[in-house]
């Protein structure tokens, strides 16, 4: 009871919230360092997507993950080459 | 021919020890012939958490480099004599004396005994834990409710799929149901949101173990125990039963009862 009042007023609401959001942040940024093989082939793929639609220059291709404090970013620096009009 | 199980987490002290012995035993009450090799090397623990320390003679070490035949090698359990067997680590060696290689074949020959073997993983995930999963068919992940257990275990769980060790399946130890309920405690759902992992089970945190592994016994086969009837589930689930999960939250009455009764109330 006295627990109930204390975190009534204190306007806590438990810290399992708290452990779950962290634990989320933090394994973002675990899974991302994870393996180069899947930034590789991650790479791949895009390259194979993009490539329907435009001309890009894979040597020029770089993908990374950006961090910030609160969230994580992928970042894709793609060249194109050329715009495929045959669609 | 048996089915080699590792017992992993990556994290230390989460109970993965205990786990091992407490599934072995409660496969060998259900008639099943079980095999425990302690794999870490250097830091052994199954056999005083099973209560078998002072029987020890040769070790897993003494096997693969041939000091020994295998069966003289495996220790009987005190209760469940030939249908539990340990086959302890070394404890005065490195963890590179042994290697995969060897691992494997040693695997291969104990699958031809034992309907199970299981292999209690050291900490961590370097040598020890590789020779740990070499061998094995299939993987148990331990972790508890707290961050820094969690985060581990979806590295180890990363790591054994790297290692083509598929789907492998969560226990989650220690459990305080006063905690969920207070929403101090991550609970089964909120694990389960974030690891993306199928889970075998939940252990309530509950002094009985610490008792129980104090006289070098197992809970398991402990018909009053909550965590005992939670690995009693787990074993079940592993012989194929569908067995829903235990509701820790109904504890409350029923313990308060059981304190009231045994005069430990004060």
């Amino acid at each position: 009871m006295f627990e109930f009042i204390t975190r009534l007023f204190s306007g806590s609401e438990g810290s399992k919230n708290k452990a779950k959001e962290r634990l989320r942040l933090v394994l973002v940024h675990d899974r991302a360092s994870l393996s180069p093989g899947l930034v590789e082939a991650l790479e791949e793929e895009l390259i194979e997507v993009i490539s329907k639609y435009l001309e890009i220059d894979e040597e020029g291709l770089e993908v990374s993950f950006d961090e910030g404090d609160d969230s994580v970013a992928l970042i894709a620096n793609i060249p194109v080459k050329n715009v495929r009009r045959n669609l | 021919m048996g089915k080699v199980i590792v017992i992993t987490s990556g994290k230390g002290g989460v109970g993965k020890t205990t786990t091992t012995a407490n599934l072995g035993a409660g496969l060998a009450a259900s008639g099943q012939k079980v095999c425990l090799v302690d794999t870490d090397i250097g830091l052994r623990n199954l056999d005083v958490v099973l209560g078998l320390e002072n029987r020890i003679v040769y070790d897993l070490l003494d096997v693969v480099e041939g000091n020994c035949r295998l069966r003289q090698a495996l220790i009987k359990d005190k209760h469940f004599g030939e249908h539990l067997v340990l086959l302890p680590a070394a404890q005065t060696r490195e963890k590179d004396a042994v290697n995969p290689g060897q691992m494997r074949e040693l695997m291969e020959r104990l699958k031809r005994d034992y309907d199970f073997v299981i292999l209690d993983s050291p900490a961590g995930i370097e040598h020890g834990f590789k020779n740990a999963i070499a061998g094995a068919d299939t993987a148990i992940v331990v972790t508890t409710p707290e961050i820094s257990a969690v985060r581990d275990a979806d590295r180890i769980i990363g790591l054994l799929e790297a290692a083509e060790l598929y789907e492998p399946q969560l226990i989650i130890n220690r459990v305080r149901p006063d905690m969920v309920r207070k929403g101090d405690m991550m609970d089964i759902n909120d694990i389960d949101d974030i690891l993306a992992i199928s889970i075998l089970g939940v252990v309530p945190d509950d002094q009985d173990i610490i008792v129980s592994t104090n006289r070098g016994e197992t809970v398991v086969t402990d018909k009053r125990s909550r965590p005992g009837q939670a690995f009693r589930n787990i074993v079940r689930r592993l012989l194929g039963e569908e067995v829903p999960f235990m509701d820790l939250q109904q504890r409350k009455v029923m313990h308060w009862f059981k304190r009231i009764l045994s005069g430990e109330a004060q």
